[in-house]
């Protein structure tokens, strides 16, 4: 038996850290403009060591003005996305929930629309209001995946699915009649797409929502490896069940709700992901949380390297690549896991 | 600090808490409980007041049909449900205002499994027993992982410790189960209807098992079953349960007389005694040899 160490967490998430090095660097590299390998060392080495000025401007804009920005953003939305999958698997006791699946992100993405069209010029209502229907949305879920007083993994499924088409179709009808002060095409709410960056006003709010959101969840981490086990042992091994639940239910929609608000319904990488990871490192969720962060931040980062890439110049939303080897793999992990 | 000596201390400090609770350790004392469907309408079930007490090393059998109550009492022992009337104490203190912690800390419950929602190996599971004596985090100490070695070989599992649990025959999940109790370290040990799924030589296994950690580990066992013949074999005290109600407390001698069973069981029965004084129940027609 190997039992969890701090030391093997931490050699585990810093292997996982270089991967994610690897993937940003590559991802700043490939693009409609091409930029070579010497080029994107040599500058990088510059900016490290504080003589940025002797940057081109074309390619300080190229890097630091597009893709960087662009990379940063994928790795919050997909570390927020993955943790909150993470989390809403062990909190409704489906191996197969996910945001999108459940249809959290599409409602929170109502939101998010809401606040654009009717407080357009407040830009931290938008994640606050996309928090707000996210939150709603699961427990209206939860409610209606309930047969007879218990959670029934297909109802819950299903009632997911229904609820994604309905905010759907009313996110297309918003979008079709109010075009207030939304830009944004309908794809990208639909799909998800990381073409718009952060702004800078709300940047540190979503950081911190990021950090505070895991954070929460990842204190729990201990307690979830009992729930995932049976909530009523977990009872009686001393696990306050209700208060982990409460936990756990509003992190994950606030994850869910900021991730929406700056990147639209992003797709599979909350049942990708801490799929993935639980085959690489064990269902552990002391592991699985912080490997599902980094894991997420690259899953997200490579996905929309190749929606930038393959039909450059121009590109693809981001969810539609993760849908297309979302779906595939996650067969393929499944049979793998059974053999 | 290993794990025999750290359990040896626990027994010293709670020896000399209370001499004179060493002879009891649980008492239930006109424990009642009733349950509501909605708000203030009649109680869909009731448990009347039940009252029995057991000490160390004792195995108290819960015995009655379906729907009699047995479960309702197992969670009033436990601490998971307050009794409506009465009191449950474990060593002089009520089992449902201990935190949830230090309830875990003393109390064990063994239930039906439950469906693992991810695969686990059989030793993750049994360590799962440890996580009342952690903190935060809850990285496993070495008296940790020893105490969960020993837990698996006190029942028979340690062969078992790499399986996946989902892998395993239902008799070998039963004592992993069991081992995580065990890692508990608790004084009570409740199981409930713990051989509903086993084939007669895993009950016979368990229960054999159960006697001897009892003895062992000075536990006080409550197992919940309709089993007769079980109940029969290995309980010191039998609590029989029927419609909501305690109808008798005794040892099986006392409690099995051929016309309480049949009320409580509905059907047709006959009671002898066996040796070593306990009682045999046949199902009548089916003669007893000889």
């Amino acid at each position: 038996m190997r039992t969890l160490t701090l030391n093997r967490l931490l050699w585990i998430c810093g292997a996982l850290l270089a991967v994610l090095f690897v993937v940003v660097v590559l991802a700043l590299k490939v693009g409609a403009v091409p930029i070579s390998m010497t080029d994107l060392a040599w500058n990088l080495v510059r900016v490290i060591v504080g003589r940025d000025t002797q940057l081109s401007s074309e390619y300080g804009l190229i890097i630091f003005g597009l893709r960087l920005p662009r990379i940063v953003l994928g790795i919050f939305v997909g570390a927020a996305l993955s943790v909150s999958g993470a989390g809403f698997q062990a909190l409704l006791r489906n191996p197969l929930a996910d945001p999108y699946v459940l249809g959290v992100s599409s409602g929170g993405s109502f939101g998010a629309i809401l606040a654009l069209i009717f407080l357009p010029y407040m830009p931290l209502v938008t994640p606050l209001a996309a928090f707000v229907a996210a939150t709603a949305t699961v427990a209206m879920v939860f409610f209606l995946g309930r047969r007879q007083g218990q959670l029934d993994n297909t109802t819950l499924l299903l009632a997911g699915v229904i609820t994604n088409s309905f905010f759907s179709a009313v996110i297309i009808f918003l979008m079709t009649t109010l075009k207030g002060g939304e830009d944004r095409g309908m794809l990208y709410w639909l799909m998800g797409d990381l073409s718009t960056p952060l702004a800078a006003s709300v940047r540190w709010m979503f950081g911190l929502g990021l950090i505070i959101g895991i954070g929460a969840i990842y204190t729990t981490a201990a307690d979830l490896n009992l729930i995932t086990m049976g909530e009523r042992e977990a009872m009686h091994l001393g696990v306050d069940v209700t208060r982990v639940k409460l936990v756990v239910y509003v992190s994950a929609s606030l994850l869910t709700g900021l991730a929406v608000s700056v990147s639209g319904a992003i797709g599979f990488v909350g049942l990708l992901v801490p799929h993935a990871m639980r085959l690489l490192f064990g269902s552990d969720y002391r592991v699985l949380i912080p490997t599902s962060a980094i894991g997420g931040a690259i899953a997200v980062v490579v996905a929309d390297t190749l929606a930038r890439k393959v039909v450059a110049p121009t590109e693809l939303p981001v969810g539609a690549v993760l849908a297309i080897f979302g779906a595939p793999f996650f067969l393929y992990l499944l049979r793998r896991r059974l053999a | 600090m290993s794990g025999t000596e750290n359990y040896v201390s626990i027994e010293v400090a709670r020896g000399t808490e209370k001499q004179t609770a060493a002879t009891v350790r649980l008492s239930v004392e006109q424990a009642s409980y009733a349950y509501h469907s909605r708000g203030n309408t009649a109680p869909v079930f009731t448990l009347a007041a039940t009252t029995f007490s057991a000490r160390q090393r004792e195995i108290v059998t819960i015995l009655g049909p379906n729907a009699s109550g047995k479960s309702t009492l197992l969670k009033l022992i436990a601490g998971a449900l307050e009794p409506l009337s009465g009191r449950v104490e474990l060593e002089g203190f009520e089992t449902s205002r201990l935190d949830a912690r230090t309830r875990a800390q003393r109390i064990a419950m063994v239930h039906q499994e439950s469906q693992l929602l991810f695969p686990a190996r059989a030793w993750e599971y049994v360590l799962q027993g440890r996580h009342p004596y952690g903190r935060m985090l809850r990285f496993e100490t070495e008296e940790d992982v020893n105490i969960a070695e020993n837990a698996m070989a006190q029942v028979g599992a340690k062969h078992l410790r790499d399986r996946w649990m989902h892998e395993i025959s239902g008799g070998e999940k039963q004592r992993v189960i069991l081992a995580r109790a065990l890692a508990q370290q608790p004084l009570l040990l409740l199981l409930d209807e713990p051989t509903l799924h086993l084939d007669i030589g895993a009950q016979v296994d368990l229960l054999e098992r159960l006697r001897q950690l009892a003895a062992e580990n000075r536990y006080t066992v409550v197992v919940v079953t309709h089993e007769l013949s079980l109940a029969a074999e290995f309980a010191d005290q039998v609590v029989l349960m029927h419609k909501g109600k305690c109808l008798r407390v005794g040892t099986p001698a006392e409690v099995y007389r051929r016309d309480l069973l049949e009320q409580v069981f509905e059907a047709p029965l006959d009671v002898d005694l066996g040796p070593e004084g306990r009682p045999r129940v046949h199902i009548r027609g089916a003669k007893p040899p000889g």
